[in-house]
């Protein structure tokens, strides 16, 4: 392969370095009105009155809009595609308001400080209701979050709202009881993951404009966009042709900009004033009022026999949806289909339980996607069981995990929201994986302690973990391929480059197949007029489903460049050979270069415009797979803990670029890091989320990354294109676990609540010392 | 009230309001390469060279550089593109929010030493956040890039 497989420099790098307009707040009108939002102060309220008046008469103010100017429709904000998995339980603006951060006012001024004069003169009388903010008591409380008659499920997706909830589900294959009465051992360990914020350096950003069409034109900063027009229509009865969504570069996303966040607002005050308008987060707001990761409490009992036999697995999951049930379902879901099924030879599997609404600041997607903790809990619990069995935990996972050729009953059972797709594992290169990470890691020597000094210890640690490629049978991915005079090519996809570089993936793939470099290949994504279709970037679907997308159209435009060059050489198809440059007839001994077949074709000789399309839907989700080893350095004194190195081989099939892979899987791998040691959220007794700024809510810096070695195992899938299966979620997955199992290995305490702040450790190890004395 | 610095080598005389800030003053200018990333000097993203020192152009008044000199990635071009190079052969730009921020602060640490080790790179670039490459790419192309230079110089 020439293209692919290569490390090719990203197409738009060198460009965002330099500064260009890139970015939705680039592109926002300068006469744009500045929008700004009133927020609760309270975690549950109802408003009573609310007076806008002196807000209204405060000169350079153009518009104020409250929960009355909304017609009720309910709808979900989680940018999924239709119909959703998530309940429809949220208006515009709302009489309730169900966290601090919640919307209560919009308003539009000629500038940003009379904007946010005129938020402060709005005069609200709530009626503070009384506020669940233990997740652990939500269902059934008597006080009833969404009383509201008109919310809705689009399908059964067993939201009772009555009884505080969003979504539940069961399942259960093989008797889990009955197994576990028969296990020699069985442990039983409850998790805690904490609502990690996704922090990425673009705030939410969008702005509207109507065109020269009289078109409602929105630049927004999302991964959805196509799902957004759709959305918009819905949520504000506005005909979808009269929407256009583009979506520019985009800074950073992680599943945080999935959803719709500004882009109501923003189209609201356009339709309503007929000017411009914007709307950029501030990081306050990003933190309060947009998304988290879903906080999850697991109840985890596994059984095994002596000679180290998983025999069942019992996961019961309690999840904390916060204020509306956006992404409830499926993420709650993803912690059981994408992580069980790493232990496939059990004889019973259960996993249930159900997605509660609290007060929270609500959670949606965020790379990993349920999976990161299902994978905590479910990786450190086996290391638990290691531990009960007195055998080394790489030994036990050689010895039970899936491995090629092999399936799981879990992949039938649990899709997204909805039944699954049967499938086996054609690429499961975890065995390699194990066995490499292990050499890299230097476990034979490091496991599993090393003492440094009297205060320092280290320990080595690890998980292995699986995610899945897109969707099946949901997920669609579409490309158009344009040739032009001069012999290049416009390629338009649907597929969402929110900064995971897939405009040069995709661009990778198309080159590919057509045998040219990449410089001959301009894309254009991500426009709902010029674009087509694409669920967007999100469930790792981007290089495995829209990467086929385009492969099918890369490979119909080769077909038709061979029809047109056999018609221009006055010969058969099967007499053409392309090289990408030119057509050879063998026999008549005659060439026609790319350039002057389509010079010829829109000048002057059977002229037509070639074009072809190409779409993708993923009949099976092909999971990629890693291993991953923490070795940590904790100082008992204080508690103090860093990953000195991290190891990942990682089975994603083909990179299509090595280099940009191995940037997803290290983004992910320091976002998993942050996760398990450094992104602590408090929240007060109130409800206020103290961890509001990059200030108080500590991601990893540059200090606290030491080492990370990543490395890929050979693999190729044959569905994926080139082999390819996805790699944008897999690196957050194991740090948490792997870490806590490092701990563990170093102190000989066990951290199940995240994250393992020195605080946790150290109190950890001081328990244990009084205990022993 | 009414100031006049110097932004990449142009004069600029332009009036400010009471409080503004210089992110504010700089986009006025039609600067698209500093944004706002988190209003309390944490992230780096908004990051400028005031007479050559690295600042957060988001606390920064905008009085405050009236007569004096800024710089942003726009009025050193050719040095960003170098820099964009290596990042583009260590695949280590990722969404590129904060690179151009990162460019001025990799060129502010070059102007106090020419020959950092990686932990003072670490170090003197801590103050840059990003949340999509892990960090050690960046390095990486950070570290060519100096290489490169000092060989360039040596020539």
């Amino acid at each position: 392969m020439k293209v692919v497989n290569q490390e090719i420099p990203s197409i738009d790098g060198k460009s965002l370095m330099m500064g260009r307009q890139a970015y939705s707040n680039d592109f926002a009108d300068t006469d744009s009105l500045i929008i700004k939002v009133l927020r609760s102060p309270h975690p549950f309220a109802k408003i009573e009155v609310i007076d806008i008046s002196a807000a209204q008469e405060l000169p350079g103010v153009v518009i104020v809009l409250t929960y009355v100017d909304f017609k009720r429709i309910p709808f979900t904000r989680a940018g999924q595609g239709y119909p959703e998995p998530s309940p429809h339980d949220k208006f515009v603006l709302d009489e309730y308001v169900r966290y601090i951060g919640d919307e209560v006012a919009i308003v539009a001024a000629v500038d940003e400080e009379t904007a946010i004069r005129a938020v402060k003169l709005i005069k609200v009388e709530y009626k503070v209701l009384e506020p669940i903010l233990d997740f652990e008591t939500a269902y059934n409380n008597q006080q009833i979050l969404h009383p509201e008659p008109e919310i809705h499920e689009m399908f059964p997706i067993g939201f009772d709202p009555k009884k505080n909830i969003a979504a539940q589900y069961h399942m259960e294959i093989g008797d889990v009881e009955a197994t576990l009465n028969k296990c020699d051992v069985v442990v039983n360990e409850t998790f805690y993951t904490q609502a990690q914020a996704h922090a990425m350096m673009e705030p939410h950003t969008c702005n509207a404009r109507f065109d020269h069409l009289n078109r409602l034109v929105i630049y927004s900063s999302t991964q959805t966009p196509f799902h957004i027009r759709r959305i918009i229509s819905q949520a504000l009865e506005i005909p979808i042709a009269r929407i256009r969504v583009i979506k520019p570069r985009v800074g950073g996303g992680f599943g945080g900009k999935q959803a719709v966040h500004g882009e109501l607002i923003v189209a609201s005050v356009t339709m309503r004033t007929g000017k411009p308008s914007k709307l950029v987060y501030t990081r306050k707001e990003v933190f309060e009022s947009t998304y988290t990761r879903h906080p999850m409490r697991f109840d985890m009992r596994l059984g095994a026999m002596k000679d180290g036999t998983l025999k069942a697995i019992d996961c019961q999951v309690l999840s904390d949806t916060g204020a509306y049930g956006e992404h409830a379902l499926t993420v709650f879901m993803v912690a059981g289909s994408k992580v069980l099924p790493l232990y496939n030879k059990v004889d019973s599997v259960r996993f249930g339980g159900k997605v509660v609404y609290t007060n929270h600041t609500p959670a949606g997607a965020f790379r990993g996607y349920g999976a990161i903790q299902g994978n905590f809990a479910l990786e450190s619990a086996i290391d638990v069981l290691c531990h009960k069995l007195q055998m080394d935990p790489i030994i036990f996972r050689q010895k039970n995990m899936i491995k090629e050729g092999e399936s799981s009953a879990i992949f039938a059972i649990m899709g997204e929201g909805t039944e699954g797709t049967p499938m086996t594992m054609d690429t499961c290169k975890l065995e390699y994986c194990v066995q490499r990470g292990m050499d890299l890691i230097g476990w034979k020597t490091k496991y599993p302690r090393q003492v440094v000094s009297k205060d320092v210890v280290r320990g080595v640690g690890m998980a292995i973990a699986m995610q899945g490629s897109g969707i099946p049978l949901i997920d669609m991915g579409s490309a158009i391929i344009k040739l032009n005079d001069g012999g290049f090519y416009n390629l338009l996809v649907g597929a969402t480059d929110i900064g995971q570089k897939s405009d040069t993936v995709l661009a990778q793939i198309c080159a590919e197949e057509l045998e040219t470099t990449i410089d001959k290949i301009i894309v254009t994504s991500s426009d709902t007029d010029l674009t087509p279709f694409d669920t967007g970037a999100y469930a790792s679907s981007t290089t495995y489903i829209s990467g086929n997308a385009v492969l099918n159209a890369a490979k119909a435009m080769k077909s038709r460049l061979i029809e047109e060059a056999a018609i221009m050489l006055q010969t058969t198809i099967d007499k053409i050979v392309f090289n990408g440059n030119s057509f050879f007839d063998s026999q008549k001994k005659q060439k026609i270069s790319l350039e002057d077949l389509s010079n010829r074709l829109y000048y002057n000789q059977n002229q037509k415009q070639v074009a072809t399309t190409g779409s993708y839907v993923g009949h099976k989700s092909p999971p990629p797979f890693m291993a991953g080893f923490a070795e940590v350095e904790i100082d008992i004194k204080t508690g103090e803990t860093s990953v000195i190195n991290y190891v990942s081989v990682v089975d994603c099939g083909t990179t299509i670029n090595p280099k940009l892979a191995q940037g997803q899987v290290e983004g992910g791998i320091v976002q998993g890091i942050g996760m398990a040691l450094y992104e602590n959220v408090i929240v007060t007794k109130n409800g206020k989320l103290v961890t509001n700024s990059l200030m108080s809510y500590k991601i990893p810096t540059r200090l606290e990354i030491k080492n990370l070695v990543t490395e890929f195992a050979e693999s190729y899938e044959e569905t994926g294109p080139f082999g390819a299966k996805s790699v944008a979620e897999i690196g957050i997955d194991t740090p948490p676990a792997a870490i806590m199992n490092a701990i563990y290995n170093a102190i000989g305490v066990r951290i199940n609540s995240l994250p393992a702040t020195p605080e946790k450790i150290w109190h950890a190890i001081n328990e244990r010392q009084n205990n022993q004395e | 009230m009414k100031i006049e610095f110097t932004l990449n080598n142009r004069t600029i005389s332009t009036h400010i309001l009471p409080g503004e800030y210089l992110i504010e003053t700089l986009q006025k200018c039609n600067i698209h390469s500093i944004r706002r990333g988190c209003d309390t000097t944490n992230c780096g993203v908004c990051t400028v060279l005031l007479d050559d020192k690295p600042v957060p152009s988001c606390s920064v008044l905008s009085a405050q550089v009236d007569h004096h000199s800024i710089t942003t990635v726009e009025g050193i071009a050719h040095e960003t593109e170098k820099l964009s190079a290596h990042f583009g052969k260590e695949g280590a730009d990722q969404c590129g929010y904060c690179n151009p921020a990162l460019a001025l602060a990799v060129f502010a640490l070059r102007k106090e030493n020419s020959h950092p080790t990686s932990t003072e790179i670490d170090e003197y670039l801590v103050g840059n956040l990003c949340r999509c490459s892990g960090f050690k790419n960046q390095n990486k192309a950070i570290a060519a890039y100096f290489e490169e230079e000092a060989y360039q110089e040596e020539q």
